[in-house]
């Protein structure tokens, strides 16, 4: 018997809290983002070393991105967009590592990068909007939409967290099946099939987190873009 | 009865896989079809067009996958099973 990939199992108790494996990876990928971040802007200079010009492309492709989709100068999205796509990539990635399971590959941890996005929502449409505004962009067009939309509120993270999840659960799934019947090296396939998809898969979750978030603001005040240097 | 239930389960989800996989794999194909014909019509523009056919492909992608949770679930998470 196979085991269930919708359950998991503690590692270890840290007083009454299970700690289950997925959240121990969890932290290694945050303390190792946070880390190499820390590591790599410690010294910025205007000659840039390697390391300075890879994260200012990365910075600039994310920047660009939002720029894109959302309409909006990126100064307040920059982070959290950034992050969510830089850690749900290295964490589909981490199943390289042998012994690893990536944490997306459990639905507790996509559950909670969706619900950020949805607070991340309603929280902007509020800040934009304010409370009332934001409440009355509900019934549009019309006031019979009001339970569709807040139906839709609801089932579009839901359907974020179930993508995510599937995507990354069903590549590791498929992976440990091959290899409980085939030998050693022949799932080496489709785990690079499983590299694409954990990039698609992260860009994709930024994507929508950004359109969901361009959504929820204001469209009726123009936003200041800010051009970015060198480009037309 | 139990036994029953786990019966009509793996029917089940074999079911959901199959006909689930037959919307999306349609879906796919025209995608592609339409991504081939831009490239043929407009090659020098092949480096946007094949990176919206992978995000439109992963998105199509994804009903097989909300299929396959669902097989998942009555397999291995089913409430009625005790």
């Amino acid at each position: 018997m196979i085991q269930s990939p919708l359950a998991s199992t503690p590692l270890f108790h840290l007083g009454p809290i299970p700690i289950t494996a997925a959240v121990v990876t969890t932290w290694a990928i945050m303390v190792l983002l946070t880390l190499a971040a820390a590591a790599c802007t410690r010294r910025l200079s205007l000659l840039p070393s390697k390391a300075q010009m890879v994260l200012e492309l990365l910075v600039g492709t994310v920047d660009q991105q939002i720029v894109d989709t959302m309409q909006a100068a990126p100064r307040h999205y920059r982070a959290l967009i950034g992050t969510l796509f830089l850690f749900i990539l290295v964490s589909n990635w981490s199943s390289l590592v042998p012994g690893v399971e990536p944490p997306t590959a459990h639905v507790e941890t996509d559950a909670a990068l969706a619900l950020i996005v949805f607070g991340t929502t309603i929280f902007y449409g509020i800040r934009t909007r304010g409370v009332l505004r934001y409440l009355a962009t509900f019934a549009e067009p019309t006031w019979i939409m009001i339970p569709l939309n807040v139906v839709e509120q609801i089932t579009r993270t839901f359907s974020l967290m179930v993508r995510l999840f599937g995507n990354v659960m069903s590549g590791v799934f498929v992976v440990s099946i091959v290899l409980s019947l085939a030998g050693l090296l022949v799932p080496i396939p489709l785990m690079a099939l499983d590299l694409l998809t954990g990039t698609v898969q992260a860009y994709i979750f930024s994507v929508l987190a950004m359109v969901f978030i361009g959504a929820a603001l204001d469209d009726s005040t123009p936003q200041i873009l800010e051009k970015p240097q060198g480009t037309l | 009865m139990n036994n029953l239930i786990q019966i009509v389960s793996i029917l089940a989800a074999a079911i959901a896989v199959s006909f689930g996989a037959i919307g999306p794999a349609l879906g796919e194909g025209r995608a592609v079809a339409a991504a081939m014909d831009a490239l043929a019509r407009q090659p020098e523009s092949a480096g946007t067009i094949s990176r919206t056919l992978f995000v439109g492909l992963a998105m199509i992608e994804t009903m097989a996958i909300y299929c396959l949770v669902i097989a998942l679930l009555v397999l291995f998470a089913n409430p009625f099973i005790k």
